[in-house]
């Protein structure tokens, strides 16, 4: 049996799965101010009268790193970085612990500037000073030949307990975007740290003795070994999640749209053949931009609980929340009224929801009936404008050969997938309004929770071969071979593949869930003065982020239980 | 945090599966550097600064320009459409306000293509520069546009283009001809009888320096730009003029190009030249981009550089001093050299030879234009290319007087479809191109 669980921002889900199917579903209010209280009353309502040995995984998606930069708990860590010419890194300053260092390494990976030790032992020491124990070091180009990073944390190794280097979080290029993501994982470090060790020590006392697995933003998971280098990664599994609970309702060969409609927002999701999408760098909220492996989702301020009212003599919904419904005790009308007033939905206190129609009627000038029915409509047209505008911008994506200018693959939704408390009330509208073929997802209230539960082990590298230089290299396992003139296209694509299935298993993968794909190959011939010097190859390949095969029947027998179904 | 001062489009195609031959300096190496440091620099990732996507151009595009021959597919690839597109892109987005400048940074190169086209030239085949300018005089309210060509070669193709035009200011400055590709750009060419001063070419000595550059642009390129009050300049931005550039002999370098840019405020730049692949054009295309946007430019300096050896030598100086002078007497003189060019009415004649040195193609051609005060005045070209096709090619201006839209047909209809493999109006009053059948 499996357990998944999902701490989100008010309510933690967790499911016990067989092969039969959900055996267990609970739902318990998330306190913040104690993450670890929560998990483990998970846990202990899961593993009641459940024989311990008969657990074979354990997958855990926690809002504690998102918690964490909301409230400003970070740690306060150091911060060295050389950039050589281009940009000012002073723009990237992440506090008063940062520093810029002479050093420079070029886009070739070729050393242009030295670093200067005295200085560096200076910085290091006024750190000291402050007692910062944790350390981030980023070098422009870093991934491109890591020495200077390298050297600096030789150097510096004695005199801080953790140090993070910036060519290790991701083989893609984008220095501000590297700085953001060793920051963050070094000033969640500690608490990431202290936490998943108290959860592990708990669950050994029960005596659970299987490795536990930690959800990432890419809807893959990684084991609790892995997530001490990047405990950054942890942070927006929660819409992760949700999406890997649909996956299994997706058509294959097929594109697909996840809707998973909350109460303030709808995040939606892409899955092309029952892939979700990914972010070409990383994840970006907002000003936040960095490496972190993400699946492509995209929230928007449109929920059931959104606000409602009418300017001039439009009708307004969202992007803000200002409480629950008014059917439900809340200020101010809400799409959820809407569904309360016309029956749609049969909780809720229908007086309640009736002044909120007549509020918007009587600004509109016609009946409350009229405006339920018009805030239904446009709430329901809004979230699908929200998923266009998505499948908008990532066909509008930039490309860089002739060949897939022409190719040019175009999303092309032909089924939308419905999550969240208030989805099933808005399918069948959905699905007018777009002529797709919509459905609500089974279990649609625990579905996060399964989705983690369900999630494999993902990861990717990146491999540069450079034969001029006569080196291939991934930075992000510390890898560098010679190779001979003669490298070719299957070596570079073999060695990657290698490098991958290793890393993968490090990280905690079945050998039987490694669905490996390229996702990026270059290759260019080096020419000076009209005669080739060599061959530069750049490949990427994944971990496709999906469902384990164990268990991927077992969503099909997943059914709702109608007594978490309630209350949104 | 870092915000762009200007709201900036940049269109990237670096067309990495597209070369003219495997070791040739326009190969898919060519903008891998700039593109690995645009992208480390997250360029794409700055406030205001926003990736946009070329489109392909059609046939039609290109007609509004060149005569494209034997046909426009035989000429170009997949590759030109994106890179004239790209141009396009940007273009849009400068005319509908959603940025307020654009650089494409897109390959193959366009500005040695003349209107008249055979085949490549100078690494060229058809001209995205002038693509974009009359994709936007037909769609946008766009008549007098500047083109300023800092590309190190002559833009040949680009002053062929507008030679006749008045409403389109083209300057070049290049290294000079009797020392570089193409031998063209001496500073008495300056236009048809129409259009005469509207064309400046200022051949700049080898060894010009930062210094120099900023010289032309200061004395003369923006005095002329504010007399002439174009709707948009255009920049050819090519970027061989660089210390390091393997076919050129300048002294220019990645700070002097962020300078430039920065004084010469174009709406829409474009990319042309440039075969420093790795020493040069990673930091002038990141300087070129952050001057656009406004963005503090003056930690973008090669790792090689050196101001001690880019000095400019006092000889060389006091050259591009007397170019200058001789560029604004000229310029200052223009309303005279046209009154003085010929009668309104008058047919006058000219004959060249043009030689495609990337598909090695020799053409002569035997061009009649009608001299005219109120317009660029209709013209016709018989071009014979060895080897190739012989043609007769009438082209009506876009803002044609009456007398000179007859003319044209005029022409057309005179001309014998027996002589040539192909007779060609190209009506840009009408936004036509004809094939006599
Ligand atoms: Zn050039
Ligand atoms: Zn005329």
């Amino acid at each position: 049996m499996i357990i998944g669980l999902d701490v989100g921002g008010t309510h933690t889900d967790a499911v016990l799965l067989s092969k039969q199917g959900l055996e267990r579903q609970i739902k318990v209010p998330t306190d913040t101010s104690n993450l670890f209280e929560t998990v483990l009353t998970g846990f202990n309502h899961l593993l009641e009268d459940i024989p311990i040995g008969k657990i074979k995984r354990v997958v855990i998606s926690t809002t504690l790193t998102t918690n964490a930069i909301v409230q400003k708990e970070l740690n306060t860590v150091g911060t060295i970085v050389s950039s050589g010419p281009g940009i000012d890194p002073e723009w990237y300053r992440t506090d008063e612990n940062y520093h810029a260092v002479e050093g420079s390494i070029d886009h070739r990976g070729r050393e242009r500037e030295p670093l200067n030790h005295k200085q560096i032992l200076a910085i290091a020491k006024s750190m000291k000073e402050k007692d910062i124990t944790t350390l981030g070091v980023i070098g422009k180009f870093s991934v491109r030949n890591p020495a200077h990073e390298l050297e600096i944390r030789d150097l510096l190794k004695d005199q801080f307990d953790t140090i993070f280097l910036g060519h290790h979080v991701s083989g893609n290029l984008n220095f501000p975007r590297r700085i953001a993501t060793v920051h963050l994982n070094a000033a969640v470090y500690e608490m990431h740290r202290d936490f998943f060790h108290a959860v592990k020590n708990s669950l050994e006392q029960k005596g659970l003795q299987i490795p536990i697995q930690i959800l990432k933003a890419d809807g893959g998971t990684m084991n609790l070994e892995s997530s001490m280098s990047f405990p950054g990664q942890t942070i927006l599994s929660g819409p992760a999640a949700s999406v890997m609970g649909s996956i299994a309702y997706a058509p294959g060969d097929m594109d697909a749209m996840v809707l998973d409609i909350g109460g303030t927002t709808t995040d939606i999701a892409i899955l092309v053949d029952k892939v979700p999408l990914l972010e070409p760098l990383g994840i970006r909220r907002g000003k936040y931009k960095s490496l972190i492996r993400s699946l492509k989702t995209h929230s928007r301020g449109i929920g059931g609980d959104s606000h409602v009212r009418v300017d001039g003599n439009t009708l307004k919904i969202g992007p803000e929340r200002l409480g629950p419904a008014m059917a439900f005790g809340g200020p101010a009308p809400t799409p959820t009224d809407a569904l309360v007033f016309l029956k749609k939905m049969n909780s809720g206190d229908q007086q309640l929801a009736q002044k909120g129609m007549e509020n918007i009627a009587q600004a509109l000038g016609n009946t409350p009936e009229a405006a339920a029915r018009a805030i239904f409509k446009q709430t329901c047209t809004m979230i699908l404008d929200q998923a266009r505008d998505l499948v908008h911008r990532i066909n509008s994506k930039p490309v860089y050969t002739v060949h897939e200018f022409l190719a040019g693959y175009a999303i092309e939704p032909q089924k939308i997938l419905l999550l969240g408390g208030p989805a099933s009330y808005f399918a069948q509208e959905i699905e007018t309004l777009s002529g797709i073929s919509t459905e609500v997802v089974p279990a649609s209230a625990v579905a996060n929770a399964i989705g983690a539960a369900l999630a494999r082990t993902t990861c990717e590298i990146t491999l540069l071969a450079d034969t001029e230089q006569k080196k291939a290299m991934a930075p992000e396992e510390d890898f560098t071979a010679p190779i001979s003139h003669k490298f070719t296209e299957e070596d570079a694509v073999e060695t990657t593949h290698e490098l991958l299935l290793k890393k993968a298993l490090k990280s905690g993968a079945d050998t039987e869930d490694m669905a490996v794909e390229i996702i990026e190959y270059q290759q260019f011939n080096i020419v000076r003065n009209f005669s080739p010097r060599g061959k530069i190859f750049k490949v990427k390949m994944q971990v496709k982020p999906g469902l384990i095969k164990a268990y991927e029947a077992v969503c099909h027998h997943c059914t709702i239980n109608p007594d978490i179904e309630k209350g949104i | 945090m870092l915000k762009a001062a200007h709201k900036t489009g940049l269109v990237f195609f670096p067309a990495f599966d597209w070369a003219i031959d495997p070791t040739h300096p326009e190969r898919e190496e060519r903008l891998l550097y700039t593109q690995d440091q645009v992208t480390e620099e997250g360029i794409f990732d700055i406030e205001g600064i926003l990736e946009l996507k070329p489109d392909l151009i059609n046939n039609q595009d290109i007609q509004r320009v060149h005569f494209c021959l034997p046909d426009e597919e035989s000429i170009t690839t997949e590759s030109h459409l994106i890179s004239a597109g790209g141009a396009v892109a940007i273009a849009q987005a400068v005319m509908e306000k959603r940025v307020k400048r654009g650089f494409a940074l897109v390959r193959p190169p366009g500005h040695h293509a003349m209107r008249i086209s055979h085949g490549g030239r100078g690494f060229c085949h058809i001209n995205m520069e002038a693509i974009m300018v009359e994709y936007i005089r037909r769609h946008y309210d766009v008549k007098r546009v500047a083109i300023i060509d800092t590309d190190c070669h002559h833009g040949d193709g680009t002053n062929d283009i507008y030679w006749h035009d008045p409403d389109t200011l083209f300057i070049s400055i290049h290294q000079d001809g009797r020392t570089l590709y193409p031998g063209s750009g001496f500073t008495g060419e300056l236009g048809g009888p129409n259009a005469l001063g509207s064309n400046l070419n200022i051949p700049l000595p080898p060894g010009t320096a930062t210094q120099g550059y900023l010289y032309v642009l200061e004395n003369t390129i923006l005095p002329a730009i504010e007399a002439f009050k174009p709707d948009i300049i255009v920049n050819s931005a090519g970027q061989d003029n660089h210390y390091t550039d393997p076919l050129t002999n300048m002294k220019f370098c990645a700070q002097g190009y962020a300078d430039l840019t920065r004084l010469l405020k174009p709406d829409i730049a474009v990319l042309e030249g440039g075969y420093a692949i790795e020493g040069a054009l990673p930091y002038v295309n990141l300087g070129i981009i952050m001057a656009l946007a406004g963005l503090d430019y003056s930690r973008v300096v090669e790792p090689n550089y050196n101001p001690e050896k880019l000095q400019q030598a006092p000889h060389v100086t006091e050259k591009i001093e007397k170019t200058v002078e001789i560029i604004n007497a000229h310029w200052n003189n223009r309303h005279h050299l046209r009154e003085s060019a010929g009668s309104p009415g008058d047919i006058q004649e000219r004959h060249r030879e043009i030689y495609y040195d990337t598909d090695n193609i020799l053409e002569r051609q035997q061009e009649k234009i009608r001299i005219c005060r109120e317009c660029g005045g209709t013209f016709q070209i018989e071009s014979t290319a060895m080897p190739g096709s012989r043609v007769l090619a009438v082209h009506i201006p876009q803002y044609a007087c009456h007398s000179c839209r007859e003319k044209g047909y005029e022409m057309y209809d005179a001309a014998p479809k027996k002589k040539y493999d192909k007779v060609i109006l190209q009506d840009k009053p009408q936004d036509r191109y004809v094939i006599k059948s």
